[in-house]
């Protein structure tokens, strides 16, 4: 890589003028040179081998459906957990254990596309307890463990189409939050698309994280149809507070990118959610019928459970009033940030040439006086100069999503002119912009979003690649910028592929979560029903067509290795259990013909593969994780003979 | 005998009470595999894992070379240790409170032998674990290599270096010896004084 200040440094004054034309050339000709970093960025994103980053963070994969964790500084790739698609790799979403949570109303779903991470918070900061994360098309949140970077939950939210302004998190972890992107006529029915504005309406849903392990549906709001977009609750002075975009106030039902632009100003609704609970409290809500599956992982069995629900508690804002105020806020916003003392609510405009900074004490102030300029379904619209903090000018285009540094500078991505906007909270002066390799969407400071950011880098998610990377065809990785926002201008750190589409990521010091990380699952502790917690009780039953194994694995064989009596048409259960108790030694298993993944067995767990052989003959299985010396000898064969023969279950135990 | 002598056998038979409440010897493993550390604790009355699972790790990790299992339950000497260590205390207990210069010669005699004894016989115990595998069903065969862990210091068995040293324990019940000795030497030299008064 050639840079040109270098350059100059080297060549004399005489070489000085065709040095400047050699390094315009080049400057042209390969267009990455614009986004090289400092000089001192390698030594600022180095973390020597075996030694750890500072932060985790969390990346949204998008329509990949999963959580991809990353290092910071270094960029470096982890992990991916698995949430709503299904993961061949460990067999997520194939196994008996985990298919359960992907059961939706409209049957078993193994995708979907996750957009927002949001990390649990205490007192208003992130705890590192557990991550949410909101599937976009069939409604659902789920809860990932911390503890063990595994989905654990998954819930799904009724009366509800594209669930986008989700799952934003309350100071203390309350409630996660839900809304409507996609109004629908609710309940369901079959009604012409014509009628938008006479049958379609939207949802606010409420949902606490977690009652008794599990995460509960509290309550819903049912607002007027509109796209509800993104959120984010109220802190410090503003807690007891939430804030939702929506756009599409001219209600269109066609061709929105015309028709849902007409409007100069959309809203931010502000949902008064302690007042919500009061309202539960006091009965004034209605109960409506619905469907909606609500799924765990049972904690001492480890196997997901489906549970079928058909009713939801919901609140009119024209029956509690004070539940609900629009704020007038420009074009069709789409982020909603809360600064770290709760004072300040900014949107961002995608349309608009200003951001837009809302008070909160400006709001109450004018609810209190009554500032209403209109009111729509019983929810009054505040009066935009009675709320309104100030303006950012000249913010850059499309101003998305805007996060804080906790030293009173906020930073707003502009996905139009592809920068990142660093502007200072109260005098809303632009005091710096860095261009982003290209197209900036969202972007994130560890914490924040949250009363306390580590403001040390931002990373910006980038939706284009083209010539960053080593071309491969047509399809590309999208990337994550880190830069360094330690002094008073932002610094390019890094660049790095990222997986899926990453909308939105959550950051947090490597030092609250690490502790927490369990090494292996205590097999005494090990409750599934068909655990077996020695090699001595390993064996095969029949049940009329269904062959139960309750195998083990260890370093290095299966118990049974050999299996026989097994018949065509049966349909045979591969109950593993990992007797290893040492730290990274799982097991693998995959069975010839298997119509369904490989399963990955952690220590003292227990997974179930279902193998349903088609012909007769003897086939073979084996570990597919490399654990040990001898892991090419970790085998076994299972015999199968035609659906009449007589051949009793036998097999070698121990 | 010298005041300064109870106190030193008093003190000798308060630090053997702690070496019930402590380990008495370590022997660790060190691989690259295992950064979190790998190793056994021996007790007087038992043998534990140094982490939660070493033990079971570690019997694990020996069945590739045909190493018998370890079960603390069926070693002789640990139903034993606790006891002879109780009468030592209680020895000492009894001579600290009601005097008595050969008896003290006595315990530190019978003291220094049990010490020789015990560590004789961890030298066999390991001698045993690391000679007589079971080579029908060894998976890793490396000829005239055996897996005696050192009785004391360092020592390379395979892709591990094991470590064996005393423990709080055994320091215990090293410093127990080196006092009821120092109480021996004391009074040996009291006694051959002439006749300086005594109480
Ligand atoms: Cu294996």
């Amino acid at each position: 890589m050639i840079n040109v200040s270098l350059i100059k440094k080297r060549l004399g004054l005489i070489l000085f003028a065709g040095a400047v034309i050699f390094a315009l050339v080049i400057a042209c000709s390969t267009p990455q040179q614009l986004g090289t970093a400092t000089d001192d960025a390698a030594a600022k994103v180095y973390v020597a081998p075996g030694s750890y980053d500072e932060f985790y963070g969390f990346f949204s994969g998008g329509f990949s459906g999963q959580v991809t964790v990353y290092g910071l500084p270094s960029g470096r790739l982890f992990r991916v957990i698995p949430v709503f698609s299904q993961n061949p790799e460990n067999g997520y979403g194939y196994t008996e254990e985990s298919k359960q949570l992907m059961m939706t109303s409209h049957g078993f779903i193994p995708w979907d596309d996750a957009h927002h991470p949001e990390l649990s918070q205490s007192d208003g900061v992130p705890d590192g307890r557990w991550l949410f994360i909101n599937a976009n098309n069939t409604p659902r949140i789920a809860r990932i463990d911390l503890s063990t970077f595994e989905t654990d939950n998954i819930i799904e939210i009724p009366n509800s189409g594209g669930n986008h302004a989700s799952p934003f998190i309350t100071p203390n972890s309350e409630y996660v939050v839900a809304s409507t992107r996609f109004s629908l006529p609710i309940p369901q029915k079959d009604v012409p698309i014509a009628e938008y504005k006479q049958h379609f309406k939207g949802t606010i849903s409420f949902i606490k994280p977690d009652v008794d392990g599990h995460m509960e549906l509290a309550f819903q709001i049912m607002v007027p149809g509109y796209d509800y977009d993104l959120s984010h609750s109220g802190k410090g002075p503003s807690y007891g507070w939430s804030f939702f975009t929506c756009y599409n106030t001219e209600q269109a039902n066609t061709l929105l990118e015309v028709n849902a632009s007409r409007n100069d100003k959309d809203f931010i609704a502000a949902v008064n959610w302690k007042l919500a609970e009061q309202a539960i409290a006091e009965g004034n809500y209605t109960t409506m019928n619905t469907e909606f599956y609500r799924n765990y992982i049972d904690h001492d069995s480890r196997i997901a459970h489906s549970e079928r629900k058909s009713e939801v508690r919901v609140l009119d804002p024209q029956k509690v009033p004070g539940l609900v105020y629009y704020l007038p806020t420009p074009k069709s916003p789409h982020g909603v940030d809360v600064d770290p003392s709760g004072e300040y609510i900014v949107a961002g405009g995608k349309l608009a040439t200003v951001i837009p900074v809302h008070s909160f004490s400006k709001m109450i102030k004018a609810i209190e006086t009554k500032q209403f300029e209109g009111e729509v379904d019983g929810i009054p619209i505040l009066k935009y100069e009675a709320v309104m903090a100030g303006e950012v000018q000249n913010p850059g285009l499309g101003p998305l999503h805007t996060e804080f540094d906790g030293k009173g500078y906020a930073y707003t991505s502009a996905f139009i002119s592809s920068e990142i906007v660093k502007w200072k909270l109260g005098t809303w002066e632009v005091v710096d912009r860095v261009p982003c390799y290209y197209s900036i969407g969202h972007l994130m400071i560890p914490g924040g979003d949250s009363k306390k950011p580590w403001g040390k880098y931002v990373v910006a998610m980038n939706k284009i690649t083209k010539d960053r990377y080593l071309p491969t065809g047509p399809e590309l990785a999208h990337s994550a910028q880190l830069f360094d926002i330690s002094g008073d201008k932002m610094k390019l750190l890094l660049d790095f592929p990222t997986l899926g589409e990453p909308h939105y990521a959550q950051g947090i010091p490597a030092e609250i979560l690490m502790k927490n990380s369990v090494k292996i699952y205590p097999l005494e502790k090990n409750q599934h029903p068909y655990a077996v917690k020695s090699e001595k009780e390993a064996r095969v039953e029949r049940q009329g067509k269904a062959v139960h194994i309750y195998m083990t694995t260890i370093r290095t064989h299966f118990v049974p290795d050999n299996i026989e009596g097994v018949k065509v048409g049966d349909k045979v259960y591969f109950h593993t259990t990992n007797l290893e108790q040492d730290w990274d030694t799982p097991h693998g298993l995959a069975v010839q013909g298997a119509n369904t993944s490989e399963i990955l067995i952690m220590p003292g767990d227990t997974k179930t593969l279902i193998w349903e052989p088609k012909k007769p003959g003897v086939f073979p299985f084996y570990c597919t994780d490399f654990c040990s010396a001898l892991h090419q000898e970790m085998q076994g064969y299972i015999r199968v003979s035609p659906a009449n023969s007589n051949i009793q279950i036998s097999y070698n135990g121990r | 005998m010298g005041r300064k002598t109870r106190i030193l056998l008093l003190i000798a038979s308060l630090m053997l009470i702690v070496s019930y409440f402590v380990p008495v010897w370590k022997v660790l493993l060190d691989a690259p595999q295992y950064p979190e550390g790998l190793g056994l604790q021996i007790w007087l009355h038992t043998i534990t894992g140094d982490n939660p699972n070493d033990l079971n790790k570690i019997n694990n990790l020996n069945h590739y070379i045909g190493m018998k299992v370890i079960e603390p339950d069926a070693i002789a000497e640990l139903k034993l240790m606790p006891y002879l260590i109780g009468l030592m205390i209680l020895g000492g207990l009894l001579i600290a409170w009601r005097g008595g210069r050969r008896w003290l010669y006595l315990w530190v005699a019978l003291f220094v032998l049990l010490g020789i004894a015990g560590m004789t016989d961890f030298y066999l115990w390991e001698y045993d674990y690391g000679h007589n595998l079971d080579m029908e069903n060894a998976i890793i065969k490396v000829p005239g290599m055996n897996y005696q862990p050192p009785l004391l210091g360092s020592k390379k068995l395979l892709n591990f270096t094991a470590f064996s040293f005393p423990a709080v324990g055994g320091w215990m019940i090293i410093g127990a010896v080196l006092l009821g000795t120092a109480g021996a030497c004391l009074e040996w030299k009291a006694a051959r004084q002439p006749e300086v008064v005594e109480k």
